[in-house]
């Protein structure tokens, strides 16, 4: 019984250290190359030097915002493939993202952020993540069935119908917004508001906790809400608290660094191979690993065609789209 | 009479445009009841019904004296377990699968399972011969083996009422034997109640103690095999012609089929003596 638990153990340390690992590396390399070795000393040495500034003001933001969007995408991912049964759904495949980004921009639009605070920002994320999520749930369940594909054409529908719709607001706003929007549709870590960036953190922290009070009634649901019933769980109540979470989790992200797609695809897809089905590891493992993914895809995004950038929904949009594909064709679907 | 342990009155349920209608019969503890009756009348719906899956439109359920409907789904499940025609099947290995049956009985902020789960879990596989492939996963095995890690998953739960629904289609006939001669056992030496639908009248007849007849939502006749399979009843509820004899083993009744063809040849036969 306790091997289990050994198990389980070491893949977190080994999902930790490679986060770890990531980080360090991602502090190190950019425009300004830091040798490793430096950075100990750096930090040491205190306030003062330009790289000082650069690891600890540009660089270390970005980081800590991968961390808690990289992880609460993967795991709102991981929660909406276990509610759906099936590996393709993710925030973004599901347009949920796309809702998110909607909200936010309205909100820019009408300025309510100028009025109710900048933090009128994620909860407007969240308002427009989760209208879209009964919208696609009440549309895949009218039949009492699943249709997975259905579901995600219902999906991929919402987010062009949300992306026409900033698109309108784009068109009908003052150019000083224009900018802001843009920098949402794209997904990008470059937020210099830290209090958004603790506010991620936070929500994504209150996630993964929050997650593993449901991680029995995720592998219950993962047989089909019939046989989760058949365990005793009350799966109407169950659906609702997991979108709830689900919502909080890709709104209160999108908000802050704008629809980055795919990595609640790419990253349990991988994690369930490694780890299995079990949400007691599931959980944490997507969590650390998403966290690590985006930071890797960040440094990516901003080395490559340094010393210009690419927003980071570009390399996860290639990656995620490709594997999609792979995953879609692929006969047997693991799950 | 406190040996009922359900008790359906006036039942009425079911979604469009199928419905359950004034379902009246009681289970008593220890019983093995089958439930049979053409393609769509209500079998399936009615285990649907008894598990909370569908809401009663009127009526009631009574389970060990307590409506249903206000007991917590996670009591229910520590007294019923189920074992579903077409289950969810995920990626997993059969001892993960039967662990999922402790649910029911995990504390608010239990984490790992106990020894106790694992123990109970073990006792079920060996109980259900699937022990010997714990570490096979799900998706891989037989439907044999994996119809037998249900009922282990069920077992596990530590129910006193069993439900299952056609546990024997799409296997050969050893299985099908197997399947409920476990089902028997169960019933027999720990005194599991045991609800299920069958499919195959003779199966039905040679394993239960009572049969249950459906037809077009109804509760057509219940009682012994005896009492409930016999060519005139079946031949009005399946539109069917049947010759109902005894088994010549267990001389419980037994349902031979007639063809059409050769349905026409006799005809035509008597019609030739008759002229």
């Amino acid at each position: 019984m306790n091997k289990r638990l050994i198990r389980w153990a070491i893949w977190v340390l080994i999902f930790g250290g490679i986060l770890l690992i990531i980080s360090i590396f991602s502090l190190g390399i950019g425009a300004s190359r830091i040798p490793f070795h430096r950075i100990f000393p750096l930090i040491l040495e205190g306030k003062g030097t330009t790289e000082y500034s650069i690891l600890f003001d540009i660089r270390l933001p970005r980081i800590i915002l991968g961390f808690a969007i990289g992880g609460a995408l993967s795991l709102a991912g991981v929660i909406l493939q276990g509610m759906f049964r099936n590996p393709l759904v993710e925030p973004y495949t599901l347009g949920i993202s796309g809702g998110a980004a909607l909200g936010v921009s309205i909100n820019i639009v009408l300025g309510i952020n100028l009025i109710g605070g900048i933090l009128s920002i994620p909860v407007s994320g969240f308002l427009g993540a989760l209208l879209v999520i009964l919208i696609v749930y009440s549309l895949s369940t009218r039949k009492a069935v699943l249709k997975i594909h259905g579901l995600l054409l219902t999906g991929v529908m919402i987010s062009f119908i949300s992306s026409s719709l900033i698109m309108l607001f784009m068109a009908l706003s003052h150019t000083e917004d224009l900018h802001g929007i843009i920098f949402w549709t794209m997904g990008s870590l470059e937020e210099p508001n830290w209090l958004l960036i603790k506010v991620a953190v936070l929500v994504s922290i209150f996630g993964i906790v929050v997650s593993y009070f449901f991680c029995f009634r995720l592998n219950a649901l993962s047989l089909g809400e019939e046989e989760a019933q058949h365990l005793g769980i009350n799966t109407e109540r169950t659906k609702r608290q997991l979108f709830f979470l689900a919502s909080i989790l890709t709104g209160c992200s999108v908000a802050v660094a704008g629809i980055i797609g795919f990595v609640g695809l790419v990253v349990p897809h991988f994690v369930r191979m490694f780890v299995g089905q079990d949400h007691r590891i599931l959980l944490i493992s997507a969590f650390l690993s998403g966290a690590g993914f985006l930071i890797l895809c960040d440094t990516l995004a901003r080395t490559i065609i340094s010393p210009l950038e690419l927003p980071v929904g570009v390399i996860t949009g290639i990656l995620g789209g490709s594997l999609f594909i792979y995953a879609l064709t692929k006969k047997k679907v693991v799950l | 009479m406190n040996n009922i342990i359900l008790d359906v009155k006036d039942l009425v349920s079911g979604y469009d445009p199928f419905f359950l209608k004034e379902i009246n019969f009681s289970v008593k503890k220890g019983e093995f009841i089958g439930v049979i009756g053409p393609n769509g009348s209500g079998k399936t719906t009615l285990l649907r019904a008894i598990t909370k899956v569908l809401k009663p439109k009127e009526g009631e359920l009574i389970y060990g004296g307590e409506n249903i409907w206000q007991m917590k789904s996670q009591n229910l499940a520590k007294k019923v377990a189920v074992v579903a025609q077409n289950p969810g099947i995920s990626f997993m290995t059969v001892e993960d699968f039967v662990l999922l049956g402790r649910i029911p009985h995990y504390k608010k902020f239990q984490f790992m399972e106990t020894k106790r789960d694992l123990d109970i879990a073990k006792r079920c596989m060996v109980l259900t011969d699937t022990f010997r492939i714990r570490d096979q996963y799900v998706g891989e095995i037989s439907g044999g083996e994996r119809q037998l890690a249900l009922i282990a998953r069920a077992l596990c739960q530590e129910p006193e009422l069993l439900l299952l629904d056609e546990p024997t289609t799409h296997l050969d006939i050893a299985h099908q034997l197997g399947i409920l001669d476990l089902i028997k056992k169960l019933n027999k030496d720990l005194g599991l109640t045991v609800i299920t639908v069958l499919h195959d009248l003779n199966l039905a007849s040679e394993y239960c103690h009572k049969l249950l007849l459906m037809h077009e939502g109804r509760v057509y006749k219940m009682g012994s095999p005896e009492e409930v399979l016999n060519y005139k009843v079946i031949e009005g509820v399946y539109k069917t012609v049947v010759v109902v004899d005894k088994s010549p083993v267990s001389s419980k009744p037994y349902i031979f089929i007639v063809t059409e063809e050769e349905r026409q040849r006799r005809a035509k036969t008597k019609k030739n003596i008759d002229s």
